[in-house]
């Protein structure tokens, strides 16, 4: 591990201006970027430690939604009721996630942060355009069962790995994001994170020194909340496929649906158009195909994770029937 | 004083089943746990010696090649370097199991990624590992490295003494009722030890103290010794405890030479702990196998003939090779008999041991091959096995030992309701999931080994056990404490059992299962002795002996054991060998697995619902740390089946996953209840105390039960394992809306 420099902050103003200068990073629960700082991986020259500038709090929203601090563990944010009552969906994928220990650790804005599970990420000595831009992508052409169908480039072929942002891509929260100046912008989530282009080094809009400091959820989505995660072991495994689902029927037609996915791309994957075909229709197999048809349009596999084209369209069929069918 | 017994004629006496006091075998709680969820008991890492300083291993970024030099000049401004290590001492990759010799040296020839070929030495260890990483291996690249076993330019050596022709079977593949010709793949495994392999080397002038998480101390200790050109009395090994070897700590690795070379020249001690990504690139793997499998059987199911033909692989000059074929030779009949072996040679870490090598997937293949034929032939499974029982060994004609083979199939069978399979796959439905019932056979030899151990009875009654055999985690402590208890009349907060030094007598080490019945039976012999002077002193035989709390009596006579004892100790060595019992007889352990498994229609996940294993390995020692062994067993089973496997690039061959996120063993989702039946067994070929070894049989077959259930469940028979949903997914029907 490199010499780095460590600050503690208060409060959140110090903390953006203690991050201004070049190679700071932020450090809350720690569980992704000591890893990687361990490995060499990532080498910030300073950690500013944000653990007690507060945002640890679920507040209500004058929309009717909630705010989520930055700092609210997994944990507790899967455990608060009115997350459980009202966004299930979230507490679900977040449960699905990780360890227990990590859980505890982990913070909702350092979740968002997540990095890639790529191998060749995790190398220093293998070639990786989002660890060292320019240098190529080891994983085309590689070992490439964990990596993504869709959205990917010639530049790099990861996913992200997360569950939380998942869930919160189906309910459209958004990203309250605190600047270099004091400003305040807020992204969607659904925007947050980026495909990998060209510049596959950065993995979301974040400009350096910008604060996640909150996740909004808004109003309460009616319908059934379904996470599911395919995985190769029961827990403690990253998504192969995971699909976020809300979709509230009427009168046997769905009044609307709102789908995000995992393992699939280098974000959590929405496609408004997957929405639109739901809505209003009556639930059948042949829609439900329709569906896959347009998440899987571009799909394409990199040799050994080819399996992914097939298991997210049985995926999302058996989702939506579930999503769509009578309550058992 | 010493008891000598070289195993060449069954034992005659079951003095255990005869003893008042009757520990053994019972669930006695391990002495040493206490220590062991207190933290108090010390492992490689955590000797707490003065001036100790950290070493951290760099390694080679090329497949195959040759190390050209080493750029320090990054590390010149580095806070608290201390020096950069590389010679020719350096070991090329871990010594083989029993070895007695060091491995393959050298860091000019570069034979695989990852292979150790400096060492950075600082005063902390993250300074270390700052340095590891800044240091520069310049390194040519060959461009003929070998990644691919199957590679069709490859000419795979033949092992000559593991080759078998006997009969002709293709002429009874052509004439049998029933046949089966099949091909699986296994991959490559590591033992993905909890703790991580360490060494601490410190000097006083000479002499060489080690303190490592080693299983074979007298071995190690030559090893060492040869690797760094001193005399193997210069050196001490000390390994009390090992948080899991799972042979993958047999034989000495390149973090102890290095620490060893490092501390001489610096004057100062030096710890070398492999990072976990180090544990899989360079500690041995499993190798990964190729397995014909041709069975050829009449109109009862009974096997004319059997083939098993493999490929695995090794590094260039190593001799190991995956013993795939163990207990293909004696498990079943079938006169006509081809067993092939071949060994390619790649640029990949070293393989050599993991637990219960041969049989952990030579027999999980091979019950596979035998579900097949239980399929094509519509003879139930458990039935096809109890009729291919052989009477004597089917290759070598000799009788087999105690073998409780039909037994464990029948109890296996009553206890797990085997009668309610449905015969006929993919037709039991639970919602999504289609439900299957699979059971395999358990097989795998039995070996003693030599083992020496020394007892004092002290002259206040207690007594003391030393030997430098090591438990690694499977209760080796409890079990010589057990025996040393029963002996001597003793309760065991009397008798202290000290392990993993190597100034005590030289034990078997921990390996092939064969750790517990060795160094058991050198106990029991001192034990022996010490009863046989006792016996003298009372002035009665040793048959007529009898120690009882604190009392010895026999012959009408009887008298406080600490008056005999007048004030001395008594100390006796006892000393067990392997003999003729090992060739007169075949011996080996059996068991059945039964397992239920759920395979979700939709994804292809599996999830196990419930396993049961039922094992006979003669005498148990102790019911709990044994039964703990088999779970142990099973769950490496459940791994190899469904998720387990080292994932290669085919470009340079360099493990990808080499962390405990990606590669995946069972986590406690993935395990149903376990359950396990231990046969009441003696076997007095195998040793003086009736016991054989334990620690393997739990995975000798158990991943077969999985996959045979998964293919009850589906249809659907996985060749490729581990048995991941994309190997299922193409089998499974299209599900509809209810």
């Amino acid at each position: 591990m490199r010499p780095f420099d460590y600050h503690r902050s208060e409060d959140g103003r110090d903390a953006v201006k203690a991050a201004s200068e070049k190679g700071a990073l932020f450090i809350a629960g720690g569980t992704n970027l000591l890893d990687l700082m361990k490995l060499d991986l990532m080498t910030p020259s300073r950690l500013v430690d944000i653990n007690r500038i507060g945002l640890k709090d679920i507040t209500p929203t004058d929309e009717g939604g909630l705010s989520i601090g930055a700092l609210v563990t997994n944990s507790d944010c899967a455990a608060d009721p009115r997350i459980r009552e009202d966004y299930e969906v979230l507490s679900r994928a977040i449960l699905a996630g990780a360890s227990g220990q990590l859980r505890n650790k982990a913070t909702t804005g350092g979740n968002l942060c997540q990095r890639t599970r790529c191998y060749y990420f995790y190398d220093p000595d293998m070639a990786c355009n989002k660890r060292k831009p320019g240098s190529g992508c080891s994983a085309i052409g590689g070992a490439n069962r964990i990596h993504a169908i869709l959205g990917a480039s010639d530049e790099c072929i990861a996913t992200y790995p997360g569950d939380m942002a998942v869930a919160m891509a189906a309910l459209d929260a958004k990203v309250v994001i605190e600047g270099q100046g004091g400003d305040t912008r807020t992204v969607p989530v659904r925007d947050f994170h980026r495909l990998p282009g060209d510049q596959p080094d950065k993995d979301n809009i974040l400009e350096p020194g910008e604060l996640i400091t909150h996740v909004t959820l808004p109003a309460p989505a009616k319908g059934r909340h379904i996470y599911r995660k395919v995985r190769d072991r029961a827990s403690y495994a990253f998504a192969l496929v995971s699909i976020a689902a809300v979709v509230e029927m009427d009168a046997g037609k769905i009044a609307s649906a709102s789908l995000a996915f995992g393992g699939l791309a280098h974000k959590p994957w929405h496609d408004s158009a997957i929405d639109d075909l739901l809505t209003g229709e009556a639930p059948s197999e042949a829609l439900f195909d329709k569906a896959a048809d347009i998440l899987l349009a571009d799909a394409k596999g990199q040799g050994s994770n080819d399996f992914k084209i097939p298991l997210a369209r049985r995926t999302l069929k058996a989702v939506l029937r579930e999503a769509t069918g009578e309550r058992s | 004083m010493t008891r000598h017994l070289k195993m060449d004629t069954p034992a005659t006496s079951r003095l255990l089943d005869e003893l008042p006091s009757k520990l053994t075998g019972k669930p006695m709680d391990r002495p040493d746990g206490p220590k062991k969820v207190s933290g108090t008991a010390t492992y490689a890492h955590e000797w707490d010696i003065d001036g100790k300083v950290f070493g951290v291993l760099a390694r080679a970024p090329v497949s195959k090649g040759k190390l050209v030099r080493i750029d320090k000049s990054a590390l010149d401004k580095l806070p608290g370097i201390l020096g950069v290590f590389s010679e020719d001492r350096f070991l090329r990759n871990p010594a083989q199991g029993t070895a007695d010799e060091a491995p393959i040296q050298g860091v000019s020839e570069i034979s695989y990624f990852g292979q150790p070929i400096a060492l950075v030495v600082a005063e902390t260890f993250e300074q270390a590992r700052h340095g590891a990483h800044m240091l520069e291996l310049v390194c040519e690249a060959d461009t003929d490295g070998v990644y691919d076993p199957e590679a069709s330019n490859l000419s795979p050596e033949k092992p000559e003494d593991d080759q078998l022709d006997q009969g002709d079977l293709d002429k009874a593949m052509a004439e049998a009722a029933f046949t089966v010709d099949s091909t699986y793949r296994t991959p490559n495994h590591n033992s993905a030890a909890m703790e991580p392999h360490c060494s601490i080397a410190s000097w006083e002038g000479d002499q060489l103290t080690l303190y490592g998480s080693y299983q074979m101390v007298k071995y190690n200790v030559n090893e060492l010794a040869d690797s760094l050109g001193i005399e193997p009395e210069k050196v001490r090994i000390l390994s009390p405890f090992v948080g899991g070897g799972f042979g993958s700590k047999l034989g000495i690795a390149p973090e102890a030479v290095a620490a060893a070379i490092a501390a001489k020249e610096i004057g100062r001690p030096v710890c070398v702990t492999l990072t976990r990504q180090q544990v899989f690139e360079n500690v041995m793997r499993r190798s990964e196998s190729r397995q014909r499998l041709r069975l050829a059987a009449d109109e009862t199911g009974k096997l004319t003939g059997l083939g098993h033909e493999c490929l695995v692989s090794n590094l260039p000059g190593e001799s190991f090779h995956e013993p795939v074929l163990q207990a293909t030779h004696f498990i079943y009949g079938g006169e006509n008999r081809r067993l092939g072996m071949e060994v390619a040679r790649l640029n990949r870490m070293c393989a050599g041991s993991v637990r219960a090598p041969g049989e952990a997937i030579g027999m999980q293949v091979l019950e596979n091959a035998m579900d097949e034929l239980a399929h094509t032939s519509g003879i139930d499974p458990v039935e096809l096995r109890k009729r291919n029982i052989p009477e004597t060994h089917p290759e070598e004609g000799t009788p087999y030992s105690s073998r409780p083979f039909a037994e464990a199939l029948d109890e296996g069978a009553r206890r797990f309701g085997w009668d309610k399979r449905n015969p006929k796959p993919g037709q039991q439905r639970d919602g999504e999931w289609l439900i299957g019932m699979g059971m395999a056979v358990a097989a795998r030899v039995n070996m003693l080994m030599e083992s020496k151990a020394r007892v004092t009875l002290n002259k206040d009654g207690t007594a003391i056990v030393e030997t430098d055999m090591t438990d690694i985690g499977t209760g080796t402590y409890a079990i010589l404490t057990q025996l040393c208890c029963d002996m001597l009349g003793l309760a065991p907060e009397q008798v202290e059992t000290r392990l993993g030094d190597s100034n005590f007598p030289k034990a078997s080490g921990s390996g092939g299962s064969f750790g517990a019945a060795s160094s058991g039976s050198s106990v029991y012999l001192a034990c022996q002795d010490i009863r046989g002077e006792l016996a003298r002193r009372l002035g009665c035989s040793e048959d007529e002996l009898q120690l009882e709390n604190g009392n010895v009596s026999g012959g009408g006579k009887d008298s406080a054991l600490t008056d005999l004892l007048a004030g001395e100790n008594i100390e006796a060595e006892g000393h067990i060998e392997p003999g003729e019992t090992m060739e007169k007889v075949k011996q080996a352990t059996y068991g059945s697995y039964f397992a239920e498994v759920a395979v979700n229609a939709v994804t292809g996940e599996t999830r196990v619902r419930r396993m049961l294993g039922v094992f006979g390995a003669g005498r148990i020692l102790n019911q709990k740390t044994a039964t703990s062994q088999c779970y142990g067993g099973m769950t490496w089973g459940i791994g190899m089946a469904l998720h387990e496997a080292m994932e290669f690039d085919p470009r340079d061959g360099h493990v990808v996953n080499n962390d405990f996120a990606e590669y995946h063993v069972p986590v406690n989702l993935d395990l149903p209840q376990l359950d396990v039946v231990l046969l009441e067994e003696r076997d007095d070929w195998a040793s003086p105390i009736q016991a054989k070894g334990l620690g393997e049989l739990g995975l000798c077959g158990a991943g077969a039960a999985v996959t045979n259930a998964i293919f009850n469940a589906t249809g659907v028979r996985v060749y490729d394992y581990p048995a991941t949903l994309d190997k299922i997914l193409g089998g499974l029907p299209e599900l509809e809306m209810a």
